[in-house]
């Protein structure tokens, strides 16, 4: 292996040399200063993510052609980096609590594992390695999942997770199997070349597509949704809702674009329905939640719908807009999921109605909150609002405009839903509202890392341009 | 530095002293010399605008400034102002400093009260000055956002369900815009050229009119839901009447003028082929929200919903106007936004003194304030006066405009509605009459309002401020007639060019 494959492959080894390290620092650091593992575990993935951005303008293949590195690849891994840097932030205070303060390098290491997973995933050049990757980016997040085991939720949360990822890997399977059989081949390079979509290999795309909308957590495959991510930790559910979805959402459009080219029309179709089916079905059953995690859960659900608007087209705006809106999320989603962690730290609390005049007592929490859910809700001059923009701007493109149609009838929905929230902190009255309280250091700046995000991404057009710059489609 | 650039950038700079500055008093003195600041500036924007003008500078936008933003989408942030845009301008300068003083005796949350007022005003100057279509739609969008909060956490009476659907009916228009907007995008240029957003470009070049079918009314819509029109103007009236005063001044006054001036900019000007062929359909609707609004502020007992009704109907009128698609018509139609915005305003800010007073909106309830309060009483008639379209205030030299010009068409669909929209003056008249004669020369009905104290200065400031204006536009309507006749000049060539009748 020559030092170019190893640059090559830098975002992978050095996540696995991190989590490799941080599992010998947990045999022999002394029991006493095991606190120092977060602080270490930081700032080693902080550097992976430093590194991650170095200009190298390295591409290639590795693995006779098992591994593909490629200009977007690389930026959709530094996306993902981001937004786990923030968690992991976001996190320490979750952590320092006795029940958890045993098991701080566990949490380390599962997470870089997926994030391994997903990196691979995303730089795959072969259905094998794919599915490789999708395995190692799903199984350690079930035991995430289940990190409180002690609480049923949580554990139930972990199985619920596990069974329905092998459910809809034995889907994605099957729909793999029926590709290989009629192409003859697991390279993406040659399936692409040998798919003329006939009957069989649309059916097995259907399977494929399927296997990932569970993934994706795309209506009809979304029942799993709301109670992992009521149950488990809010932080393992800020990294399901965004991290998760967001990888999955990579390779999925990677895959649309570069290996079923030929079956366009089909797979357009396919999504018009789902993205119509997830934006609606989301929306209405967000409206109605009492639990904040739920809530955010379902509003997750549709903004994942949102995001199929932007990949309808096929073209190279699309891809554009849907990467731009992956990171502008990232920002907007954990600033609100930073709030509620931060919360639920202090005081334990996951109910909307528990935010009842919340800014009366910490009017700096309830700011961020609502310009988290506006940037979710597409307002400007925060950065949804450009995020949404062009996911519409790429689906109108094609002239998909009855498409754009009723997105936009359901950003207005969901604006309902996030003024209920808005509603709660600024305006309804309590007499027993959640009591002043500061947060620490490492949460106040993970949630300022957030509010940077969410102003500069919109602005700083030379971010999209980039993005765009880098994009294909066609 | 643009001159333009500064409508946005004192706005903002207001906006951050109000969050640096500590007590009450201060932020009330950095919102009003800030907003002071922003009405002189456009004072020296209506100099300059007509110094340019008498110089011979005949080019349709003046001070003309284009950043580049997304490169690849073409989009800039593109300002540029005729005289129609400079006259809405400095009415939005003259409310919000209006409203500023008569908000004067905010106690509750003083500071968010004023960063949000202001920041809506920043969404309205940002509308105002840009000609590029992403960049109006995100000031849209960001002047339509802060009233939520205005109406919910200030407001009075049913404020969350009033700021509920006020807001989810606007953003609800502003998606189906977003739509529209995005159609004339993608139709914006001949084959293999680079789409554009800037409104210029676009009135250059002729949208397929199969696309303009489409999103014609989808524009038309989009805006003319914050232009009240009828059968999307109810979240007006609550609207009205739960915001806090200075909310109801701005909303009414200024906001509600975006949708007639989008309308206009975007949905006719760009697309003057279906606007032709659709127009009937929206005169239909326009008439009955003009005699639906007078009869509803007819039979209303609450002093805001009486106005609230009667902002439905002149703005209806705006809309009417528009329609009509001639050069007098259009002209009067400015004109008629530029008077109700003073007016409505005036209404407002007096509305809210009252009840500052008496802790009631319903009319039958007082009585007999000429005697009582005489300087706000006298105000309220002017106000009135101006309204009903007295001769000598703005209100009449518009209404005149628009009616003239209605009734140059020949043909007797739009004579019959002409004359039905006309009937609204005499309702109008009714409604305000009635009012005056009840609340200010009837009898007292209740000895506690009987040692009420008149006008406090910053209330002066502010009923005097709009009064000067309103009576300026009656006794001297010629320079803002002409200023906007000849930026409409090249609109009804466009209009004339493609549909000549």
């Amino acid at each position: 292996m020559s030092l170019q494959s190893l640059l090559i492959m830098r975002h992978e080894l050095l996540l696995a040399v991190a989590a490799i390290f941080i599992l010998t620092a947990e045999i022999f650091i002394d029991p006493a200063r095991k606190k120092n593992i977060s602080l270490i575990s930081i700032v080693l993935f902080a550097i992976v993510t430093i590194a991650g951005f170095l200009p190298f303008k390295l591409t290639g293949t590795l693995f006779g052609g098992m591994y593909v590195s490629s200009n977007v690849s690389t930026l959709m891994k530094n996306i993902l980096n981001i937004g786990v840097l923030i968690i992991l932030i976001q996190s320490v205070t979750w952590l320092k609590k006795d029940e958890n303060s045993d098991r701080v390098s566990e949490y380390f290491i599962l997470i870089m594992s997926t994030l391994i997973g997903m990196d691979f995933m995303i730089s795959a050049g072969h259905f094998l390695m794919f599915y490789i990757g999708l395995e190692l980016a799903t199984i350690p997040v079930a035991a995430l999942a289940a990190f409180e085991r002690y609480k049923n939720k949580s554990a139930e949360a972990g199985i619920k997770l596990i069974l329905i990822s092998s459910l809809s890997s034995g889907v994605l399977l099957y729909g793999l199997s029926m590709i290989y059989g009629t192409t003859g081949s697991l390279y993406f390079f040659e399936v692409s070349r040998h798919f003329p979509g006939f009957n069989l290999q649309i059916l097995g795309f259907i399977f494929f597509f399927a296997g990932m909308a569970f993934k994706i957590s795309i209506v009809p495959f979304h029942l799993w949704t709301a109670d992992v991510y009521e149950g488990a930790p809010v932080n393992i559910t800020s990294f399901l809702s965004v991290i998760s979805k967001g990888a999955a959402i990579f390779i999925l459009i990677i895959i649309l674009y570069a290996i079923f080219p030929s079956i366009m029309e089909t797979w357009q179709k396919t999504i018009l329905v789902t993205s119509i089916l997830t934006m609606t079905i989301g929306n209405l059953f967000a409206i109605r939640q009492q639990n904040i995690k739920r809530f955010l859960a379902f509003s997750s659900i549709s903004q994942a719908g949102y995001i199929l608007v932007g990949m309808v087209g096929g073209n190279q705006l699309g891809m554009a807009s849907v990467i731009y809106y992956i990171l502008v999320y990232i920002f907007s989603n954990l600033g609100a999921f930073g709030v509620v962690t931060a919360i639920s730290n202090a005081t334990g609390k996951e109910n909307i109605d528990d935010y009842n005049g919340l800014y009366k007592t910490n009017p700096k929490l309830s700011l961020i909150m609502m310009l988290a859910l506006f940037s979710l809700a597409g307002i400007p001059p925060l950065a949804g609002f450009f995020g949404k923009f062009f996911l519409f701007t790429a689906a109108a493109e094609k002239g998909f405009y009855f498409l754009v149609l009723i997105a936009v009838i359901n950003t207005i929905i969901s604006l309902y839903y996030y003024l209920l929230v808005v509603k709660a902190m600024f305006i309804n009255k309590n007499d027993d509202p959640i009591v002043n309280f500061r947060s620490d250091f490492p949460t106040r700046s993970a949630l300022l890392i957030c509010v940077a995000g969410i102003f500069v991404t919109g602005f700083a057009s030379i971010i999209f341009e980039l993005i765009k710059g880098l994009s294909f489609g066609n | 530095m643009n001159i333009l650039t500064f409508f946005v950038v004192i706005p903002v700079l207001t906006i951050t002293g109000i969050i640096l500055v500590k007590d009450i008093k201060r932020v009330k003195l950095v919102a009003s010399i800030g907003m002071g600041l922003q009405l002189l500036l456009a004072a020296l924007l209506v100099v300059l605008y007509i110094m340019q003008r008498r110089a011979g500078n005949t080019e349709e936008m003046l001070f003309i400034r284009d950043f580049v933003w997304f490169k690849s989408l073409n989009i800039h942030f593109a300002l540029g102002v005729d005289g129609i845009s400079v006259a809405m301008i400095a009415l939005t300068s003259v409310v919000v400093f209006a409203g500023v003083f008569a908000s004067w005796e905010m106690a509750f949350l003083t500071k968010e009260f004023f960063v949000s007022l202001i920041l809506l005003a920043t969404g309205v100057f940002g509308f105002f000055i840009s000609i590029d279509l992403f960049t109006m739609f995100l000031f849209y969008e960001l002047a339509v956002i802060p009233m939520y909060l205005l109406i919910g956490v200030w407001g009075s009476g049913p404020k969350e369900y009033s700021a509920m659907k006020l807001t989810l009916m606007l953003m609800g228009a502003s998606a189906i815009l977003l739509v529209g907007i995005l159609g004339i995008y993608f139709h914006s240029a001949p084959d293999g050229e680079p789409f554009t957003f800037n409104i210029l470009s676009i009135s250059n070049y002729i949208i397929p009119i199969q696309a303009q079918r489409v999103f014609f009314p989808m524009t038309f819509v989009g805006f003319g839901v914050l232009g009240a029109l009828f059968p999307f103007h109810t979240w007006s009236p609550d609207g009205h009447s739960s915001a806090p005063t200075a909310v109801s001044m701005l909303h009414a006054g200024v906001l509600m003028k975006l949708g007639g001036y989008g309308a206009f900019r975007v949905a006719i000007f760009l697309m003057p082929e279906a606007a032709k062929e659709m127009s009937w359909i929206f005169i239909i609707l326009t008439s009955i929200s003009v005699i639906y609004g007078a009869f509803g502020a007819m039979v209303q007992k609450d002093l805001k919903y009486i106005n609230a009704y009667s902002s439905v109907s002149h703005c209806g009128l705006v809309l009417f106007a528009i329609l009509m698609m001639n050069k007098t018509a259009m002209t009067g139609a400015v004109l008629q936004m530029i008077s109700h915005g003073l007016m409505t305003a005036l209404f407002f800010a007096l509305i809210g003194m009252i009840y500052g007073r008496t802790h009631t909106r319903l009319i039958n309830e007082m009585g007999g304030l000429m005697k009582i309060i005489p300087f706000l009483s006298v105000c309220y008639v002017i106000a009135g006066l101006a309204s009903l379209g007295l001769p000598g205030l703005s209100g009449f030299v518009a209404e005149m405009t628009i009616f003239v010009g209605a009734f140059q068409h020949p043909d007797l669909f739009h004579r019959i509605t002409t004359i039905i929209a006309i009937t609204s003056i005499v309702i109008t008249a009714v409604y305000i009459l009635r009012v005056i004669a009840i609340l200010l020369l009837g009898p007292s009905r209740d000895n506690q309002y009987e040692h009420m104290n008149d006008a406090k200065w910053y209330e002066k400031i502010s009923t005097v401020t709009l009064i000067a204006c309103v009576a300026a536009i009656g006794l001297a309507p010629f320079w803002l007639s002409s200023m906007i006749g000849t930026s409409m000049q090249p609109v009804i060539d466009k209009i004339l060019a493609v549909n000549p009748f």
